[in-house]
């Protein structure tokens, strides 16, 4: 095999395009069919594991911070907790199975010129799906414990799709990321046990120092807790400078994430 | 019409196989430039067009790079010199079945498969039918995959490309799917593909296959052309070669 290329093979490459032009609606519908039945067909409880995971998890720390370092007060509590599980246990299990979404895939996109981008979307949307169970079940919740609907509820559609925006930004970028560099998963990882800690999840906004909730505010994660808290527990309108925030630091996320993949997905195959 | 069209085409590869750990990433951004990884090149130059209604057998040995030109005519991969031009919707046939998953039905993986190829919601459900019967696979069409056995997952795979009726059919080595009696009828479905007037690009190492499907062939060789012409010639000079090499 020669290595030293004659040098008018390097002229510029042009590629086809627009080589696909199938049913984008019908591709994600078997998709994210496929993801949600390869997880739960073999299981007894199926989709209950989406239901019983923030439970356990909602009992599990009410006890341990009403029990042991019983700093939390007040009949909401646990309430509060489920403010903050559901909406990150989204953000990371999305963003952690997105990371892999073009890996597991790797045969496919070998296989067939679809937009690439179809495979990390479609795992965000299949997230969703769980998504929509989990708020269910808190909003039921609020409604049987709490303080009951108000109006501001509608808001609830526009941030939750502000999250929805968010994590799909950035599943593309890490996606791709992880075509060249298979650690990414791992950072992602490590960065879901960091959130945990560092999103309100068992601890109020109040706490937060001053000097540090500006920042917080800009993580989306804290902000969409924040703004969870506000409508379904104070029952007060969102904040608009955190729903600035919020719209702002996704907006900037789904079209960073997306330049990150068009920049990225031309050596996809060489590097699956 | 043209349907394919090659235009001194260049696809390299790094030495390393693709994949890279952080290590060398960050090896790459503090040290050594990027240019000195060695490459190697699947193809060097390669030029051919295929017309509409014609078949085309690319042969070579293993490594001639017959796959890689297929992905690229496929749209998989981009050339890193030259042009690729595609005229028509390609269904590709590579890796038979790779697409499948095994947790799957039978019902489902068709489903997932006619869409990855371009069909639609209506297209597929019309088309249902006629792909299980071809395939012979009958009820075990609701079964998952897994308890399929290997010829049964490459005719589900062929049925739903050959019936999904694509106007260029991209073909690596498949003729040896299933039994005698599922060859016959893939060698009659191809016929009666070419006697539609579609086009066929056609990779197998089976000179029989070859001679019996394709009028041209193009022989590849270390990524170059070597020939390209009427199958005969170009087969006789391909099998000389391979002769002579086996006897030195």
């Amino acid at each position: 095999m020669q290595s030293n290329p004659p040098a008018l093979l390097e002229r510029r490459a042009t590629c086809p395009k627009a080589m696909w032009n199938g049913d984008y609606g019908f591709l994600l519908h078997n998709l994210i069919a496929k993801d949600f039945k390869v997880r739960y067909r073999n299981m007894s409880l199926g989709v209950f594991w989406s239901l019983l995971n923030p439970l356990i998890m909602m009992a599990l720390l009410t006890f341990i911070f009403t029990q042991i370092f019983a700093t939390a007060t007040g009949a909401l509590f646990p309430l509060s907790v489920l403010c903050g599980l559901v909406p990150f246990n989204f953000f990371s299990i999305s963003w952690g199975s997105g990371t892999m979404s073009l890996l597991e895939n790797a045969a496919l996109i070998k296989k067939v010129p679809v937009p690439r981008q179809v495979f990390p979307i479609a795992s965000v949307l299949a997230n969703c799906l769980h998504l929509i169970i989990q708020i269910a079940l808190l909003l039921l919740s609020i409604i049987v414990f709490g303080r009951g609907v108000n109006v501001y509820w509608l808001w609830l559609p526009v941030i939750w799709g502000l999250e929805i925006l968010f994590v799909t930004g950035l599943v593309l970028a890490f996606s791709a990321l992880n075509v060249f560099v298979r650690d990414t998963r791992y950072v992602v990882e490590c960065a879901n046990t960091l959130l945990f800690w560092l999103v309100p999840i068992f601890y109020s906004f109040s706490l937060i120092p001053a000097r540090y909730r500006e920042v917080y505010q800009f993580n989306p994660v804290a902000a969409l807790v924040l703004l969870m808290r506000n409508i379904l527990l104070d029952g007060t309108p969102p904040l608009a400078s955190t729903l600035g925030r919020l719209a702002f630091s996704s907006l900037f996320t789904l079209c960073a994430g997306w330049l990150v993949f068009e920049r990225l997905k031309k050596r996809f195959y060489e590097r699956l | 019409m043209t349907l394919i069209e090659f235009q001194d085409v260049s696809k390299w590869f790094h030495h390393s196989g693709g994949r890279e750990l952080l290590r060398t990433h960050i090896v790459k951004w503090f040290g050594r430039s990027r240019s000195r990884q060695e490459r190697f090149y699947a193809l060097k130059s390669v030029s051919f067009r295929l017309e509409e209604g014609e078949s085309l057998a690319i042969v070579g040995a293993n490594g001639a790079g017959k796959s890689t030109l297929l992905s690229l005519a496929a749209g998989l991969a981009a050339p890193d010199g030259g042009r690729v031009r595609v005229n028509g919707r390609i269904g590709a046939l590579l890796e038979l079945g790779s697409g499948f998953h095994p947790d799957l039905t039978g019902t489902e993986n068709l489903s997932l498969n006619a869409a990855l190829l371009g069909l639609s919601r209506r297209k597929t459900a019309e088309l249902f039918d006629r792909i299980v019967d071809f395939s012979g696979i009958g009820d075990f069409i609701h079964e998952p995959l897994r308890t399929y056995s290997s010829g049964m997952i490459m005719r589900l795979a062929f049925s739903i490309a050959i019936q999904s009726d694509p106007d260029i059919l991209l073909i690596d080595e498949i003729l040896a799917v299933g039994d005698a009696a599922f060859q016959e009828k893939c060698r009659e479905a191809m016929a009666s593909f070419r006697r539609a007037g579609k086009s066929l690009l056609f990779v197998s190492h089976s000179a029989v296959a070859v001679r019996e499907t394709c009028q041209r062939a193009l022989w590849l060789d270390h990524g170059s052309v070597m020939m390209d012409g009427a199958v005969r010639p170009v087969l006789e000079a391909y099998e000389g070669r391979a002769a002579l090499r086996q006897g030195s």
